[in-house]
C-alpha cells in the first residue's frame, strides 16, 4: 500500500496542497458557523434534555425525569395529539388541492400569471399578520365569515372559541397559507411530463380523467412524495400562527398548543430549559420517524422513471 | 370549448378565497372602531378613513422595527449568498481530503429543525453577551446547510470545461469562482437571496426569543406585540398587518417569476 503510493509519486504535490487550502479556506466559514450555532447546540440539547436547566444556575444531571414527566403531564399528551392531528390533516389537504389546481393550472389558459400570483400572495406573507387577519375573519359576532354563513343560513360557529373545532380552523389557514407552494412545486412537476405519453394515450382514445389517473398522477409521484416530505416537516414545526391564534387566551391554549409551542411556554415563559429541550428533542424524533417512514413507504406509490 | 369556462370558474372560486383575507383587511383597516364591531357588518368602509395608519405609527415605532428587519435581512442575506457560494465551489469543483465527510456534515445540519437549537443558542448567546444585539439576529442567520446544499447541486451542473479552460489560462480557484462559476449560477443565487430575505424578513421565533428591547426590534415581534395591546381593536391591527406585509407583497410580485423558477429548482434537483 505505502509502497504503491510511494511509486505514484507525490500525492501530496504543491498543487494539490495548494488547492486544499484554498478549498478548507472557502469551507472554514460555513462550517465554523455551522457547528457553532446548529451542530453543537443540536448535541447540547440532546445533553439538556436530562438536566433541570433553567437558563441561569448551572444544569444538573436529573435522568429521565423530563421525559416521566411530559409523559404523565395530560397536557403534554394533549400537545401530541395536536400535533399529530395537525400534521396528518393538514398536509394530505394542501397536497390534494394544490395537485387539483395545479392540474387547472396547467391547461394552457389565460391569465395563468394572475392565477398564480394570487395563489402565491399568501405564502409570501408574514405568518403573525395572517393570524391576525384570520383571528378577525374567524370572530363570532363580528367576522365576515360568519356574515356570509349568516347570509345563507346556515349555523354560525364560534371558529376558534368552540374547543372541538378551533384545531381545525387553524388547519384551514395553514392550508390556505402553503397551498402556493405546493403548486409551484407540483406545476413544476407537471411540466416536466413529456407530452408524447399525451399523444400515445390520445392516439388510443383514452379520455381526458383517465390520462390524469393513468399518466399524469403516477409520474408527478416523485414531486408529491417531495411536497409530502417536506410539508410534513414544516407543518410539524408550525409555531408563528399557533401563537398568534392563542394570542392572550387560556381558552385556546389546550385545543391549539403544539409540540414547538410547548418547547416555546416551558423555555421562555417558565425558564424550564432543559424540560423545554427534552420537548425539543421529541420533536426531532418526531420528524426524523416521519421522515424515515415516508422513506421506507415510498416504494409502494412513488414511481421513479415511468 | 366550453370546458375551457369550467376550469376559468373553478380557479376563479379558488382565487376569491385567497384573495377575500387580503382585501378584507384592507378594507377593516379602513373603517372606524365602531363600524368595525356593529351587526349586521358592513362590507365597505362608510368612510374611507386613513386615521388607523397614522395610529399605529403614533403608538409603536414602525419606522424602526422596518429599519431593524431591513438591515438584518440584507446582513443574512448578503452574507448567505457569498458564504454558501464559497462553500459550495469548494464542494462542487475542489479536491481535498475529507470532501465527503465534510459534506455529510453539513448535509446533518438540514436534518436538525430550528427549535431544537433554540434553547442551547440562547445559552451561546447569552455567553457571548450577544443577546438583544444585532448580533444575535444576524450572526447565527449567516450560515445556512440548505444553501450550501442549493447552491452545489447547480454548481455542479455548469459545464467542467469552462473552468478546465480557465485554468490553462492561468485563473486562480478565486477567480474560477467569480468569474466562471458565479455567472452561470445566477438563477441559484437568486433563488438563494429570495428564500433568505423571505425567511428573515418574515422570521418570528428566533428574534421574540433572543431580543428583548425596542432597539433591536424586528416587524414580526413589533406587530405580534402591537396585537397583545390592541387585542380587540381590529382596524388598527388590520392596518398594522397591513403595513408589516406590503413591502414584501410589492417585492414578491414584481419578482414572482425568480420566485417560482426558485421554489422549482428545489423540487427538481434531487
Amino acid at each position: 500500500m505505502s509502497n504503491a503510493s510511494a511509486l505514484t509519486k507525490p500525492k501530496w504535490s504543491k498543487r494539490k496542497r495548494k488547492e486544499a487550502l484554498w478549498a478548507y479556506l472557502f469551507i472554514a466559514p460555513t462550517l465554523l458557523g455551522l457547528f457553532v450555532f446548529y451542530m453543537m447546540p443540536a448535541l447540547a440539547s440532546f445533553g439538556l434534555s436530562f438536566t433541570n436547566w433553567n437558563g441561569i444556575t448551572p444544569p444538573q444531571f436529573i435522568g429521565l425525569d423530563n421525559i416521566v414527566r411530559l409523559f404523565q403531564s395530560g397536557s403534554f399528551i394533549r400537545t401530541l395529539i395536536n400535533t399529530f392531528v395537525f400534521t396528518v390533516v393538514s398536509v394530505p389537504m394542501a397536497v390534494i388541492l394544490a395537485t387539483g389546481i395545479a392540474v387547472l393550472l396547467n391547461q394552457k389558459i389565460k391569465g395563468m400569471v394572475v392565477y398564480r400570483t394570487i395563489y402565491f400572495l399568501p405564502m409570501v406573507t408574514m405568518p403573525v399578520a395572517v393570524g391576525m387577519v384570520w383571528k378577525w375573519l374567524y370572530n363570532t359576532d363580528y367576522g365576515l365569515l360568519n356574515y356570509l354563513l349568516g347570509l345563507l343560513h346556515l349555523p354560525q360557529p364560534a371558529w376558534l372559541f368552540n374547543p372541538n373545532i378551533a384545531l381545525l380552523s387553524v388547519i384551514a389557514v395553514y392550508v390556505w397559507m402553503t397551498v402556493g407552494n405546493n403548486i409551484i412545486l407540483i406545476l413544476a412537476g407537471l411540466q416536466g411530463i413529456s407530452q408524447t405519453y399525451y399523444e400515445a394515450a390520445q392516439i388510443d382514445g383514452a379520455s381526458k380523467f383517465k390520462q390524469l389517473i393513468k399518466i399524469t398522477i403516477p409520474l408527478l409521484t416523485p414531486t408529491l412524495f417531495f411536497v409530502f416530505i417536506t410539508g410534513m416537516i414544516s407543518s410539524l414545526q408550525v409555531f408563528d400562527l399557533i401563537f398568534i391564534m392563542i394570542g392572550d387566551s387560556h381558552v385556546l391554549l389546550e385545543p391549539l398548543r403544539t409540540l414547538v409551542y410547548g418547547v416555546y411556554e416551558s423555555g421562555f415563559e417558565y425558564s424550564q430549559m432543559g424540560y423545554a429541550s427534552a420537548q425539543a428533542f421529541l420533536l426531532f424524533l418526531a420528524i426524523l420517524t416521519v421522515t424515515i417512514a415516508q422513506f421506507a413507504f415510498q416504494k409502494k406509490w412513488v414511481h421513479y422513471d415511468g | 370549448m366550453n370546458k375551457k369556462w369550467l376550469i376559468h370558474l373553478m380557479l376563479i372560486v379558488g382565487a376569491v378565497v385567497m384573495i377575500t383575507p387580503f382585501l378584507w383587511m384592507v378594507l377593516t383597516s379602513m373603517k372606524s372602531f365602531g363600524e368595525a364591531m356593529q351587526v349586521p357588518i358592513t362590507i365597505l368602509p362608510q368612510e374611507w378613513l386613513l386615521e388607523n395608519y397614522a395610529e399605529v405609527f403614533a403608538s409603536v415605532d414602525l419606522l424602526r422595527y422596518y429599519f431593524n428587519t431591513f438591515v438584518v435581512t440584507l446582513g443574512r442575506t448578503l452574507a448567505q449568498i457569498v458564504l454558501c457560494s464559497l462553500a459550495a465551489f469548494a464542494f462542487a469543483r475542489m479536491d481535498f481530503p475529507g470532501r465527503n465527510v465534510l459534506f455529510i456534515l453539513i448535509l446533518s445540519v438540514l436534518m436538525v429543525p430550528m427549535q431544537i437549537i433554540l434553547i442551547p443558542n440562547y445559552g451561546i448567546l447569552t455567553a457571548l453577551g450577544w443577546i438583544d444585539t444585532f448580533y444575535a439576529l444576524i450572526v447565527p442567520g449567516m450560515f445556512s446547510a440548505f444553501g450550501v446544499f442549493l447552491l452545489r447541486q447547480f454548481f455542479m451542473g455548469i459545464p467542467k470545461e469552462l473552468d478546465e479552460a480557465a485554468t490553462i489560462d492561468g485563473c486562480s480557484y478565486f477567480g474560477i469562482y467569480w468569474r466562471i462559476i458565479l455567472p452561470n449560477a445566477t438563477p441559484a443565487l437568486i433563488a438563494l437571496g429570495i428564500f433568505t430575505i423571505l425567511a428573515s424578513w418574515n422570521d418570528f421565533l428566533w428574534p421574540l426569543v433572543m431580543t428583548n428591547s425596542e432597539e433591536t426590534r424586528m416587524l414580526s415581534v413589533g406587530i405580534s406585540s402591537f396585537q397583545g395591546q390592541y387585542s380587540t381593536n381590529y382596524p388598527l391591527l388590520m392596518a398594522g398587518a397591513v403595513l408589516s406585509t406590503i413591502p414584501m407583497l410589492i417585492i414578491f410580485v414584481i419578482l414572482q417569476k425568480h420566485l417560482v423558477s426558485g421554489i422549482a429548482l428545489q423540487g427538481v434537483r434531487r
